[in-house]
């Protein structure tokens, strides 16, 4: 499937109706996730025939994007199960099986490392600081062979540390800054939207 | 709910010692067709606890699994499509997952599991 192809399915999605802010919910959107997980396949091949996690999944845009790109087996994993709903709808509407659970990122148990490849666009960590950093030490736990995250340009050496010094990794790159749109979506939000700069990581585990 | 994710999940109650696997209780299921991917089963076979597989397929009426399995058997075609679709066609759809230590019920609806813990489990 061509990356025009995957922009223009996600951009079908429906997106949260009523978001909440303690979680972050911000959509993914088409242009960035469809060009995170093109990348992924095309340039690394994480994806095709792959078994594929995406944590905080919301409505469901990574994993969605993952299963396009031919993923043998997709996990997509949020608290909310509102969004749950949501993301299983969409999943539905373009006819892909993938599997949901419901639960916090941090309290799920797993046996064995039968996930190939985490994709995941964390809480940024703004609202509760370091839940970013909590989602990219356990996706490096789970994940066997690459994670696929968007973190803030501006928190770059800080999450380069975490990741290599605290976490292990055996590489953390920086594949492209990208501009993530954030709509005016809750009321402290002054500006009708923001770009905010955003940088797309690949990490080995 | 596929038993492919059945097969890799774990009950993360504090104090529990081996919540693996989570015994399935199922009410409703559907199976739906996928094309079948030999190499995807070959890698996958290996990290697949197969006791695990045999029994949730047995939970939901698919008794077509030998009880063990070794990578042998991956040569012959047959036994590639039972795993296959006892791996990757089966769907939960309403039951509950049981923590085998503590009895513990994480309900399936509309497919989705809900892991979630209490506070106090955690």
């Amino acid at each position: 499937m061509k990356l025009k192809q995957v922009e223009g399915l996600l951009g079908t999605l429906q997106q949260f109706s009523n978001p909440k802010v303690e979680l972050e919910q911000y959509p993914t959107g088409p242009h960035i996730a469809s060009r995170l997980l093109y990348m992924a396949e095309s340039t690394f091949g994480d994806i095709s025939g792959k078994v594929v996690a995406d944590f905080g999944c919301g409505c469901g845009t990574l994993g969605i994007a993952s299963a396009l790109l031919g993923a043998e087996h997709v996990i997509s994993i949020d608290i909310d199960s509102q969004a749950l709903e949501i993301a299983s709808e969409n999943a539905a509407d373009l006819e892909l099986d993938i599997d949901f659970i419901c639960c916090d990122i941090k309290n799920l148990g797993w046996r064995g490392q039968l996930v190939n490849t985490v994709v995941m666009n964390p809480p940024f960590g703004t609202r509760k600081k370091g839940s970013d950093m909590g989602f990219l030490t356990i996706a490096l736990k789970v994940a066997s062979e690459a994670v696929y995250s968007l973190h803030k340009t501006t928190t770059r050496d800080h999450v380069k540390r975490t990741a290599l010094r605290d976490c292990n990794a055996k590489s953390a790159e920086v594949l492209c800054e990208l501009k993530f749109d954030v709509p005016q979506l809750y009321k402290f939000h002054k500006k009708k939207e923001v770009d905010i700069a955003v940088d797309l990581w690949r990490f080995v585990p | 709910m596929r038993l492919l994710t059945h097969n890799m999940l774990s009950c993360n109650i504090k104090g529990v010692s081996n919540g693996f696997p989570l015994r399935l209780e199922a009410e409703k299921w559907v199976e739906k067709e996928v094309e079948l991917n030999a190499d995807f089963l070959r890698g996958i076979f290996p990290k697949i606890e197969w006791k695990a597989l045999a029994g949730a397929a047995r939970a939901l009426g698919y008794n077509e699994l030998p009880d063990e399995a070794d990578a042998s058997m991956l040569d012959a075609d047959d036994f590639l499509r039972r795993f296959h679709h006892a791996l990757l066609e089966l769907h939960v759809e309403e039951g509950a997952l049981v923590c085998p230590e503590t009895g513990r019920r994480f309900p399936i609806n509309k497919g989705i599991p809900n892991m979630l813990l209490h506070e106090d489990e955690v």
